[in-house]
């Protein structure tokens, strides 16, 4: 049984698209995460999918309902958390999960037993009473998490949840959506541009670059699907002549790339690559600067598949406007 | 209606915990109500008034006289007497001075003789206002003058007497339908214009619209909302309003009920122009840009001030074209 199931949909603005002919399906109890730079139409695929934007083709079922014929019963079985913190930072905790809860239409005896149950749940019984405005990023984060569980959804989406969060409160709001969709049985899709938010959260992940899907499965299969098992990073005090052909010659060494005087050198056997690197920088009287041995990270898969590193790409076809709002649902 | 009842309970709270909305909303079209109606309702008092006496007869000293006595009562002016024409010019010129009047010689003799006697008032006609409250208070002057044979440009040969139909209303009174108006709008506009596009840039409406409500239902909650923040800014200028401009029985129950009748569409009619115009938009800019000149637009061709028959002929037809079906001309009327 997929809760979520997306048929070649896409959407274009103008002459742009933004999602191009992306299909996937999520299964129930899955948390499923959408990997890709700003603008690589991560968004634009969750407002598809929570009936905030109609598709220009293909299809989507959310709960088994269509979002385009039925997006009321859509918007009644699922949970959103969208990208901007959304808040009423004038209403108390409490007011503005009461206020959702009444737009759901939970009745009023259960609307304050959830509320008073959810707030508790992401530790925010203590400032139910407070303004919004006096909360931190992550204590607002986290209500607006507990705002979009208040009519008891099975299907929650969330917009890159930890965008703009300390470390901390990064970490705090994983735990508790882990602790969250096992308490409640939710399925979770999410779009992140953090690797590790990706790596810790995700059942699966599906890598998104200007609009399309270029590789889905679960991080470690996704990990395991490119070459080499260990990156070394290095950089030299001096470069003599040829010097790229040299490390390229390196025991296991896969593939060389050079940026700003560093070199990425992807190896399927870290130790034995950098044995190679001491010997040849000795022989070559090169004195080695720096040198980092990592294992293969979401950031290496997503440049395998893009080209590029995720953590320098920022893709400018973001939807800005929000007149989509009052034309399109 | 469940939901409409949430996003109205919402922007009442809001509106409840922002005291500057408040003040602004309810204290502003006050204090404009206070400014306007005296500033243009007001007598104008005080005015520095040159007296040049060449003649120093019996005559003249009658009319100075009666400067003073105009001096004493209405204090339309206070006089400065000069010993000759020029020096009380060149105050003239220099803004020290208001008028000057001359009274020129033989001004005794000639009454006498009765060869038509003349005095001269040279005003500062760089302000209207001025101007013409001191060519009134001369006309009056010479007018009682008259019977003794002086005439200063045109002799009063025709009398006209004016029969008011309604009793004297004060300026103030009349311009306080206008600061009721003016409430409203103020509250529409910041209701349905900047805070309507500041929750829509900020996400807000987003969060909303991926709930079940639908968007009739966010707009007529959002509308409701409004147009009860106006009818409450309506209300609370009517009886604050009627109390500063003197209205008598400020707080009959009747009264009231039929003002609130006019008030609540008026409010809606004005919160549903401002969604209409801010529904399409996103620049948190453009309603804040658009303040002034939907105010100058709406609020002083309406004829809340002043009439507009004084407007070019050309702009009044545009006007009415334009203003005719707009909340403010509609409802001025009416109050």
């Amino acid at each position: 049984m997929n809760d979520i199931e997306v048929e070649n949909i896409t959407m274009r603005f103008g002459a742009f698209t933004a999602v191009n002919d992306v299909s996937f399906r999520v299964g129930h109890g899955e948390t499923f995460g959408l990997l890709g730079p700003n603008g690589a139409g991560k968004s634009t695929l969750i407002r598809i999918l929570t009936t905030l934007l109609v598709p220009t083709a293909g299809s989507a079922r959310v709960g088994g309902f269509d979002v385009v014929h039925s997006a009321n019963s859509v918007r009644k079985s699922i949970g959103v958390i969208p990208q901007a913190m959304t808040s009423d930072l004038d209403l108390s905790a409490e007011e503005n999960m009461l206020i959702f809860a009444r737009l759901y239409g939970v009745p009023g005896e259960r609307r304050r037993r959830s509320v008073r149950d959810l707030l508790e749940a992401v530790q925010l019984s203590e400032w139910a009473d407070k303004p919004v405005r006096t909360f931190s990023g992550g204590m607002r984060r986290r209500l607006e998490i507990a705002r979009g569980l208040v009519h008891e959804p099975k299907i929650f989406f969330l917009d890159e949840p930890t965008t703009g969060l300390d470390p901390v409160s990064r970490v705090a709001v994983w735990e508790m959506l882990e602790g969250l969709k096992k308490e409640r049985d939710l399925s979770i899709l999410v779009t992140t541009h953090y690797l590790d938010e990706a790596d810790k959260l995700c059942n699966r992940v599906a890598i998104v670059d200007h609009g399309r899907l270029v590789a889905l499965d679960s991080p470690m299969k996704l990990k395991a699907s490119i070459p080499g098992n260990n990156i070394l990073e290095v950089s030299f005090s001096a470069l003599p002549e040829g010097w790229l052909e040299t490390l390229k010659q390196l025991p296991e060494a896969q593939n060389v790339a050079a940026s700003d005087h560093v070199f990425r050198i992807v190896s399927n056997n870290g130790p034995r690559t950098t044995v190679g690197l001491f010997e040849a920088a000795r022989r070559a009287g090169v004195t080695v600067a720096s040198l980092s041995v990592q294992s293969t990270t979401l950031d290496d898969v997503f440049m395998h598949y893009t080209g590029r590193q995720l953590r320098d790409t920022t893709q400018d076809n973001a939807v800005h406007d929000m007149s989509y709002l009052y034309q399109q649902r | 209606m469940q939901r409409i009842l949430a996003i109205i309970e919402r922007d009442l709270r809001k509106f409840q915990r922002s005291p500057a909305l408040i003040f602004t909303t309810l204290v502003f079209p006050l204090v404009q109500l206070v400014i306007l109606g005296y500033a243009f309702g007001g007598n104008i008092r005080n005015l520095k008034l040159g007296v040049v006496d060449q003649d120093h007869g019996y005559e003249a000293i009658k009319l100075r006289e009666m400067f003073g006595a105009v001096e004493a009562t209405a204090r339309a002016f206070v006089t400065i007497p000069y010993d000759d024409l020029g020096s009380a010019m060149t105050d003239l010129r220099n803004g020290r001075l208001s008028a000057v009047v001359n009274i020129p010689p033989d001004f005794t003799r000639d009454i006498l003789a009765q060869k038509d006697p003349q005095i001269g008032l040279m005003v500062d006609n760089t302000d209207n206002f001025v101007a013409n409250t001191l060519e009134s208070a001369f006309t009056d002057i010479v007018s009682d003058f008259y019977k003794n044979g002086v005439s200063v440009r045109v002799e009063p040969t025709l009398q006209l007497e004016t029969v008011e139909v309604y009793p004297y209303t004060p300026y103030i009174q009349f311009l306080l339908p206008g600061a009721i108006a003016l409430s409203i709008f103020i509250t529409a506009m910041i209701g349905g214009g900047i805070i309507f596009i500041d929750d829509k840039a900020r996400g807000l409406h987003e969060g909303y619209l991926v709930t079940p409500i639908t968007k009739a239902e966010l707009i007529l909650g959002f509308n409701l909302a409004g147009a009860f923040k106006g009818v409450l800014a309506g209300l609370v200028l009517t009886v604050f309003g009627s109390l500063i401009a003197g209205i008598a029985d400020p707080l009959d129950p009747w009264r009231l009920c039929k003002m609130l009748m006019l008030i609540a569409p008026a409010s809606f009619a004005f919160i549903s122009m401002m969604f209409l115009m801010m529904v399409r938009t996103n620049d948190p800019l453009v309603p804040r840009a658009m303040f002034g000149v939907l105010n100058t637009l709406l609020f002083f061709p309406s004829g809340a001030i002043y009439p507009i028959n004084a407007f070019p002929t050309w702009r009044s037809c545009s006007l009415k074209s334009i203003l005719s079906p707009t909340p403010s001309t509609v409802s001025r009327p009416c109050f």
